[in-house]
């Protein structure tokens, strides 16, 4: 059986179907709260933002005119959401590594024991990347966003789109090397 | 080609990686993606580690939990604060964007299989449905259909005001009946319904309609008719 598109139910939405709002929040609500929750770093600041998300998209919905998917509509909105509370934030670095603590420590058994596990560290490393890093990576590789989309999501140009993903990936190549995983790349 | 064009074409393909293993590329890029991979070895062993990095994101992020309920009740609490003090205006009736709804729940190959006459019938039908919820005085003119069906067995009908369109459709479909005329000039909002397509002994198309009328939710008046 097929369900109903996500549009048709942002058409029922801008009639004021609550319905249909409840069944979007249910079809779209974890994946847009672990997009925030990624960038702010809080749940409970994600949880305040995601309400707000689909707030917005309970108001703009007899706007949405098509162009994107709903799916980026709304995580364009998301994102315009946690960067807005970021930016509240002043001790919040948008564009620098985080404080992750990812240095070699090869002297300490955890990350001794860490090491082993490479899994692990590949994702202590995908969290110690900048918010912008982060938020490519996530867009790419857990929302499945094309690079149009991702485009359409972050605001910048396709190509622009394609060299921070490139410099996101090499970003964690050197964490993972600082960490002591030699990946042979970058 | 030479060196440079072959260097940028490989960081270009390069920069690509991350796309091809979500599925994400177009058709021409995944192609070009899957022959460079087929042919370069350095190439494919960079693939291997996107597909690494694509695993422990995946892993990274389905560990991320979810929002508690107090995210959805915060949200439709102020929906409801919202419609109290400014209730929204439905949008006028759009039947093309209810009809599209109807029509997307069909495959491909039925509507091509189903032609004219067949979607004829289902926009009629559909069409005398938006007129039996938003009633006739909410469009201009009302909705008045001419009938071209003269086969079959009929019925009159008058839905009951609390019927939704989805429960008519349903109604409808389990019947296997047809709304092919309404309202009429001489019923407010009778319509004329179709039971089936040959003409059926009246005990048997009695016996219908008083099942359909035992479905006081949707049915508020039926009766057999010419």
């Amino acid at each position: 059986m097929q369900s109903t598109s996500d549009e048709v139910l942002i058409g029922r939405i801008a009639n004021g179907d609550r319905l249909a709002m409840q069944v979007l929040y249910a079809r779209h609500h974890v994946r847009v709260f672990r997009f925030v929750v990624r960038l702010v770093r809080n749940e409970s600041t994600a949880e305040d933002l995601i309400s707000e998300v689909f707030l917005d998209i309970w108001r703009q919905a007899g706007r949405f005119e098509g162009r994107s998917s709903v799916s980026t509509w709304m995580l364009a909105i998301a994102r315009f959401k946690a960067l807005s509370a970021l930016r509240r934030r002043p001790n919040e670095e948008l564009d620098e590594d985080s404080h992750v603590a990812i240095e070699d420590g090869s002297d300490d058994p955890q990350v001794a024991l860490e090491k082993k596990d490479k899994s692990a560290l590949i994702r202590k490393c995908l969290e110690g990347l900048s918010a912008q890093h982060r938020e490519i990576i996530d867009l790419v590789y857990y929302h499945d966003k094309s690079v149009e989309e991702v485009a359409q999501v972050v605001g910048i140009p396709e190509n622009t789109v394609k060299t921070r993903m490139f410099y996101a990936r090499k970003r964690l190549g050197e964490l993972l090397k600082a960490a002591g995983i030699e990946r042979g790349w970058p | 080609m030479n060196t440079i064009n072959k260097e940028a074409e490989r960081h270009e393909l390069e920069s690509l990686l991350p796309w091809h293993a979500t599925g994400t590329l177009n058709r021409r890029d995944a192609e070009r993606v899957e022959q460079a991979l087929a042919g370069d070895r350095e190439l494919a062993r960079h693939y291997e580690l996107v597909r690494e990095e694509l695993a422990e994101t995946i892993h990274l992020n389905e560990t991320l939990g979810a929002p508690s309920a107090r995210a959805m009740e915060k949200l439709f609490a102020a929906i409801d604060a919202e419609e109290a003090r400014s209730p929204r205006r439905r949008r006028s009736v759009d039947l093309g964007q209810r009809l599209s709804e109807i029509l997307s729940g069909f495959t491909p190959r039925t509507l091509a299989w189903s032609a004219v006459a067949a979607v004829l019938a289902i926009l009629a039908q559909a069409a005398i449905i938006a007129g039996v919820l938003w009633k006739e005085d909410s469009i201009p003119g009302g909705i008045r259909l001419a009938s071209t069906v003269s086969k079959g067995s009929f019925a009159v009908v008058r839905f009951a005001p609390q019927a939704t369109a989805a429960e008519i459709t349903n109604f409808l479909g389990a019947y296997k009946a047809t709304l092919v005329d309404g309202p009429l000039r001489s019923g407010g909002s009778l319509y004329r319904l179709r039971l089936a397509e040959n003409e059926l002994p009246p005990a048997e198309a009695g016996k219908i309609i008083h099942q359909m009328q035992e479905e006081t939710r949707i049915v508020g008046f039926i009766a057999a008719s010419e």
